[in-house]
């Protein structure tokens, strides 16, 4: 790259802008289009850095051995064969599958109908109310987790006593948390597929309560569905939350048990099949909401990457 | 998102069917606006009555709801940590930056030219690299967290590389309180946030814009700084917001990949003061989430109010 810019810029200064631009213009360099070979070489770089070490962790939960770095052969022994240390045999860690499990199945089913039916309702209601939830909602989607989590805590501590922490707490947390999702995601679908349908619809003689049923959420679905795998999986992933408002053992998720054995060094593959199955959790979902919103999505014209971004959350 | 108001004026309805439209959206909106209000609004309230709150008699501090009855013990108490005799704090958020600087420079080096490479020549690999980009989205944090732990056990694969290379004599202890390790496990922790919102952003850029560059006689280099960069500033200031308020209030990973008070970060001080036994720095963590948070307020807004500014450009 840098004898091209120099020969340019040199032209630049000796023969004035419009020679030197004529000049670059008419001299074949090198071909513009060319493959940036670094910018490859750096993408795929980052890929592997990114991906491998998740991969062995993955791999070494198969071993059947205690090691993490010396391969000792295939087994279940860590998620069931082993008849006390195994995710299946172990209460703790059978404690923390089953809670992540309540966890994101509660959440997602209060989640995303008060998030859909919020995105709608302030999209339509234009006040200086709306706007300002409006206002509130986006606020709770990127204020740092750790001090959402301190407020929670106290309030659930010092005010809503009865709450205390626990399940309920952190169940309440990670609503207020995900509401966002859905609300953020419908609202942009909403503003995609403007209002003629329903204008449509009215000019018909549908009732209001008609059209958001009839018309509105038919159109809607793509975007409640893509929200609701974005809740589940990042109900999953959760940490922060959950691990300021659990209470004891029978209420602590996968993730904040991983950290809480990690931390004293007392980890071993278990621990990696607990992150595995994590994993297979959140992959689960994310591709069947790949493939369910590629087949709701079927007669518009979207492709496979704005489908891959809808379930991320970037569409 | 929001209409300019003379075109929603010319296509609202009759005043008298306008009415009981409107009370649907409110009673849609309602549910999400009570929810935010009492588990988004009162906790942050919550903070400020700890952090101006009273001790009882054992010291642990009360919630004060009354704004008129408030005191400064909490803030005396922290200010003493920040500054009196025995501060510790001070160096704590001192390290906190230098660590979220360099490990918010280091994502964004990576970031971009990946990014950058993704959007504009990736060409027939580009579903595939997506993906791979996308899937640590779905992995758990804890799970790629304890992936380098695995591999940066002192017998683990990291040094082994190392040694087979002879690039290290002795096995280096990387989790023993490096803060090397720590930077770099905040950088593998939130760049996969980061790549997508640059990847997004270069991603929408019209090519044309970028051939017109090259037409008028701009090489590669000067075409990327006069066109390319400037049109990615928005994701640029996007993508290191929302990584790098997480990275200011991250407790876990320095918890994970160090664990010594040679690495505290902020996020430390106020996790251990929530967990301190009888609760008796609890008072001094909401006073630190309440500084914290309001030096967070000014960039916060800015996002909002640029989200809001580019979704309603969109329409």
């Amino acid at each position: 790259m840098t004898p091209t810019t120099t020969q340019t810029r040199a032209a630049h200064t000796t023969s004035g802008t419009t020679r030197g631009a004529i000049l670059n213009r008419l001299r074949p360099l090198r071909n513009p289009w060319r493959r940036p070979w670094f910018l490859a070489g750096l993408t795929w770089v980052y890929l592997i850095w990114s991906l491998v070490p998740v991969a062995l962790a993955v791999l070494f939960s198969f071993n059947n051995g205690k090691s993490q770095s010396v391969w000792q052969g295939f087994s279940w022994r860590w998620y069931f064969a082993d008849p006390v240390n195994s995710v299946l045999h172990d209460p703790d860690l059978h404690a923390a599958v089953v809670q992540t499990i309540r966890l994101s199945v509660f959440v997602t089913l209060i989640t995303i109908p008060i998030g859909v039916a919020f995105a709608l309702g302030i999209n339509r209601w234009r006040g200086v109310t709306s706007a300002s939830f409006n206002f509130v909602m986006i606020l709770s989607f990127v204020i740092p987790e750790l001090i959402f989590g301190v407020a929670l805590f106290f309030v659930f501590t010092r005010l809503f006593t009865t709450v205390g922490l626990g399940t309920l707490a952190e169940i309440l947390a990670l609503v207020t948390w995900n509401v966002s999702w859905p609300a953020l995601i419908v609202q942009a679908r909403l503003a995609t597929i403007g209002r003629q349908y329903e204008e449509a619809a009215a000019d018909l003689g549908v009732t209001p309560l008609q059209i958001i049923y009839r018309v509105t959420m038919p159109l809607l679905m793509p975007a409640i569905f893509a929200s609701t795998v974005l809740v589940f999986s990042s109900v999953v992933d959760d940490f922060v939350l959950v691990d300021l408002l659990n209470s004891n053992s029978s209420n602590t998720p996968m993730s904040v048990y991983i950290y809480s054995q990690q931390r004293g060094g007392n980890g071993g593959p278990a621990l990696n099949a607990l992150g595995t199955i994590m994993l297979v959790m959140s992959f689960v979902a994310a591709i069947l909401g790949y493939l369910g919103y590629r087949w709701l999505t079927r007669g518009e014209r979207e492709g496979n990457v704005a489908a891959l971004a809808a379930i991320t959350g970037e569409g | 998102m929001t209409v300019p108001s003379g075109v929603s004026a010319s296509r609202r309805p009759p005043r008298q069917q306008r009415q009981p439209r409107r009370l649907i959206w409110v009673a849609l909106a309602a549910p999400g606006i009570i929810w935010l209000a009492v588990l988004f609004i009162v906790p942050f309230y919550a903070i400020f009555a700890i952090a101006a709150g009273r001790l009882d008699v054992f010291g642990t501090p009360v919630a004060v709801w009354n704004p008129l009855d408030w005191t400064a013990t909490n803030f005396a108490a922290a200010w003493h940590d920040v500054a009196g005799a025995g501060a510790f704090v001070g160096p704590i958020i001192l390290r906190t930056l230098i660590y979220v600087a360099l490990a918010s420079a280091l994502c964004l080096l990576i970031a971009y030219p990946a990014a950058y490479f993704v959007a504009r020549f990736a060409g027939r690999w580009k579903g595939l690299i997506l993906i791979l980009l996308i899937a640590p989205f779905w992995i758990s944090y804890m799970m790629r967290m304890l992936a380098w732990i695995d591999l940066l056990q002192t017998d683990g694969y990291v040094n082994k590389v190392l040694s087979f290379l002879h690039l290290s004599s002795q096995p280096i202890d990387w989790l023993g309180g490096l803060g090397l390790t720590v930077v770099l496990g905040l950088v593998y922790g939130y760049i996969p946030y980061l790549i997508l919102v640059l990847y997004a952003g270069l991603d929408r850029i019209d090519p044309i814009l970028i051939e017109a560059g090259r037409d008028l006689g701009l090489n590669r280099v000067r075409t990327f700084i006069r066109v390319t960069l400037p049109l990615s500033r928005q994701a640029v200031l996007t993508g290191l917001l929302i990584t790098v308020l997480p990275m200011l209030g991250d407790y876990f990973t320095n918890q994970l990949l160090s664990g010594t008070t040679g690495t505290t970060m902020l996020g430390n001080v106020i996790d251990d003061q929530l967990t301190s036994a009888g609760g008796v720095l609890e008072g001094q963590g909401a006073v630190f989430s309440l500084l914290f948070l309001l030096v967070l307020v000014p960039p916060l807004i800015y996002y909002v109010v640029s989200t809001n500014r580019s979704s309603r450009r969109a329409m």
